[in-house]
């Protein structure tokens, strides 16, 4: 019998890769395709859907000629995906009606503080987790209904459909407008604000809060569970599993029992703690969403602490500034010096995420003197991403009413040592990283091979999971609380920047 | 102009010269153009050549830039870069041959340990990437000492330390073991460090097939080696693949 592998599409914000895994969680091969990042205007962030749609296209034959693979030796697709990102298209010929709103596009603020006024809005919280922010897709989905003419009517009239990149490359790899499937998983829909946490289907009291037609939504699906076959890409394939990137990575770091949590360091930085069975409501600024869901057993739920700039400030220190070549030479600007300086970064670039939530909030660098180099920015760069790790740690700490005692990492920053040590010094715990760096596509594998039975069950794969480093803190507790503290001061210097009426984005 | 360094003021009129012109030059024309003598032109010709930024067409003999010097900004590897492209590569190295996995570069004679992976036995371990490996005595070491003559000789020259009775320390005795090393591809360790323990490691290239690192595992020798003594060979083959791979993306363009 020839050896069969899984593939897993990690459709990600600033990139869409095609990993091959093997029957022990081992990468086999991988390929990477980029995709454009539109800033039309302050604020706002866009993609197009249909690049996304032909990158999948091509990096999925790219990772299986690398590996000298064939199609029939591909047991199963999973799917991960950067989350609510919203997409609206037109059922019959498969066209977007516009540009992808990205999860960081702040375009919905004036949406956000209407509906925030209107009646009702203070259940929805309860119903859905969460907080009623730009970040969701129900109010990304508000604004296009209103902005592109037409829509609202053509959506009640179930012309056109939306979903998130989940949804877009389902519908496109099972044929399009020729019969294709229009669904969504549990985690995905649990970050659109028009979900019922409990009942996990789209709540009417939440359709008619954000104004949206049920007539233009997908159907909710488990994680994990066969969707469909493939006609395009892989044809003859079988889907078998969709989760959110930051869900998924929880799944491949084997998070399974309640307690187990992971961080996952990329564009932005996503902790997320297995709570059980039971949706837990946060009092500390973090989130309540779906976990994952296998087949018919319960939903398992997840507290999530969002942070929105962490890799992606290395990116703008690279692009913008242009004081580094490549991300991984900030770790070696930033070790041409001992500390930081007294200079602190707050990377408040679309407001605040967990545990602030602070729309308002706009980036700051504080505590510049003459002294300062560019090493000293760098250092400050990768301190921002340790500080807001300990901001939503502390929340989860106190929601939880537990200690975190080790952090599980993974994602494309866990590769910089300088910032992993650092992690543990500001944490003051151990930072572990598996032997998996590539986590959120070994999630979507994991999800897609258990429903066809290429894994038989979750132990299996627990027993693929080994610690590939460990980072231990070295930090003295003095230095510890008083760089705490000067971090606290300046995040509360970017609070209050944008008032809506000054927003340059609207003038 | 005081403390110019004429030779580094003549190299760089040279390379201007070289760069300006449509073909080849020979020695007798660039010491015309820059009124040298003749010896003066060769001598630095030569040393420009040691270090790649001329290189000389084996059948006519001319001299034109070297490619080193088209990529001077891309050639060098910074080594944090080199650890974030080869981590997708080096965990199912580890994985796959359950060792333990390291990645080194040579800094001033050293190989500096860049990236390190755990053994897969959730025993625990401690981090050493900074820690810096003596050079002769590790698969590391000797594989990266293979593709830098100037390294192996500045070795060769120190007096190697003796860390067991097995360790490479004549000149012959390396000289012979880097050779192999060059004809195969891949080099290994076995009690040259520590008794009973071995090591296995290949050559990462970057641009242009220059060495910019080494990939490989170590453990003890009962696990590493077959019954003949011998490095097995699927773990050399799982050695090698892995640094195929990372050369492989590190050729690809840059991000
Ligand atoms: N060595 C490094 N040091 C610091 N930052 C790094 C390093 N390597 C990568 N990064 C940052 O990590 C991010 C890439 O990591 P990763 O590929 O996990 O991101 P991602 O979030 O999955 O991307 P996407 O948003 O497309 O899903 C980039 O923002 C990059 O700037
Ligand atoms: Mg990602």
């Amino acid at each position: 019998m020839t050896e069969r592998f899984v593939v897993a599409i990690d459709q990600g914000t600033t990139s869409t890769r095609c990993i091959v895994f093997d029957r022990r969680g081992n990468l086999v091969s991988v390929a990477q395709r980029e995709h454009r990042q539109h800033f039309p205007r302050p604020g706002w962030v866009e993609h197009d859907a249909m690049e996304i749609w032909r990158n999948v296209g091509k990096v999925v034959p790219r990772a299986l000629n690398q590996a000298g693979l064939s199609i029939d030796q591909i047991a199963a697709i999973g799917i991960a995906n950067q989350r609510e990102t919203t997409v609206v298209w037109d059922r019959r010929t498969g066209v977007p009606v516009a540009p992808a709103l990205i999860w960081q596009d702040t375009r919905t603020d004036l949406v956000v503080e209407a509906l925030s006024r209107a009646s009702g809005a203070e259940h929805i919280q309860e119903l859905c987790g969460l907080p009623l922010t730009t970040y969701f897709s129900g109010p990304k989905l508000r604004w296009l209904l209103d902005h592109i003419p037409g829509l609202a009517e053509r959506a009640e009239r179930g012309e056109v459909l939306f979903g998130t990149m989940e949804s877009w490359l389902i519908w496109n790899l099972t044929g399009g407008p020729d019969g294709g499937l229009h669904l969504t998983d549990v985690t995905n829909a649990s970050r659109t604000m028009l979900m019922d946490l409990r009942t996990l289907d789209w709540h009417p009291r939440l359709l008619s809060f954000f104004g949206v037609p049920a007539a233009m939504l997908p159907q909710i699906r488990s994680s994990s569970e066969v969707y469909g076959t493939a006609t395009a890409v892989l044809p003859g394939v079988r889907i078998a599993a969709a989760l959110g990137d930051q869900q998924a990575a929880l799944f491949g770091q084997t998070c399974f029992d309640p307690g187990e949590a992971k961080c996952t360091y990329g564009t932005g930085s996503f902790l997320l703690l297995n709570t059980g069975t039971e949706p837990v409501p946060s009092r500390h600024g973090l989130l309540t969403t779906v976990g994952y869901r296998i087949g018919d057993e319960p939903a398992l739920y997840a507290l999530e602490g969002s942070i929105a700039i962490t890799g992606s400030l290395v990116q703008w220190f690279r692009d913008r500034l242009e004081l580094i070549s490549t991300a991984p030479e900030i770790e070696t600007l930033a070790r041409t010096v001992d500390d930081n300086g007294g200079c602190y970064i707050v990377p408040a670039f679309s407001g605040l995420f967990a545990p602030h939530w602070r729309s308002e909030a706009r980036g700051t660098i504080v505590g510049l003197t003459s002294y300062i180099t560019k090493g000293h920015l760098a250092r400050a760069v990768l301190e921002a991403t340790g500080w807001q790790t300990r901001e939503v740690v502390d929340a989860m700490n106190a929601d939880s009413g537990l200690e975190l005692t080790a952090l599980r990492v993974d994602g494309g920053m866990t590769a910089n040592n300088l910032l992993m040590q650092f992690v543990a010094d500001v944490l003051a715990v151990p930072v572990v990283r598996p032997m998996a760096a590539e986590t959120v596509s070994l999630g979507a594998a994991y999800a897609a091979g258990l429903a066809v039975e290429y894994w038989p069950d979750l132990e299996g794969l627990r027993s693929n999971w080994h610690p590939a480093a460990r980072w231990v803190p070295e930090m003295d507790a003095a230095v510890r609380t008083r760089e705490r503290e000067n971090w606290r001061r300046a995040v509360e210097r970017t609070f209050d920047w944008i008032r809506p009426e000054e927003d340059p984005a609207r003038r | 102009m005081p403390g110019q360094v004429q030779s580094i003021a003549r190299a760089a009129a040279i390379l201007r010269l070289l760069a300006s012109s449509s073909g080849r030059l020979g020695i007798g024309e660039i010491a015309r153009s820059l009124n040298l003598p003749k010896g003066t032109a060769h001598g630095i010709i030569r040393t420009l050549q040691d270090v790649g930024f001329v290189e000389q067409d084996k059948t006519s003999g001319k001299y034109q830039l070297g490619a080193t010097l088209l990529h001077l900004g891309t050639s060098y590897l910074d080594v944090n870069e080199l650890r974030s492209r080869s981590i997708n590569w080096a965990d199912p190295l580890a994985a796959r041959s359950g060792e333990a996995v390291r990645i080194g570069t040579l800094l001033d004679g050293k190989v500096l340990v860049v990236h390190h992976v755990f053994r897969p036995d959730d025993i625990l371990q401690t981090l050493d990437v900074g820690s810096l490996l003596p050079p002769h005595a590790t698969a590391l070491g000797k594989v990266l000492l293979a593709y830098d003559v100037g390294a192996a000789n500045a070795v060769t020259q120190r007096e190697p330390e003796p860390y067991t009775r097995r360790t490479l320390v004549t000149a012959r005795a390396l000289t012979r073991a880097l050779s192999e090393i060059r004809d195969n591809g891949w080099g290994a360790e076995i009690g040259e460090m520590t008794p009973g323990e071995a090591g296995i490691a290949a050559p990462i290239r970057g641009y242009g097939g220059l060495v910019v690192g080494a990939i490989g595992l170590s453990g003890p020798v009962d696990r590493t080696c077959d019954g003949s003594g011998n490095p097995r060979p699927a773990l050399v083959t799982y050695v090698r693949d892995a640094a195929r791979a990372v050369s492989r993306d590190l050729g690809a363009t840059r991000w």
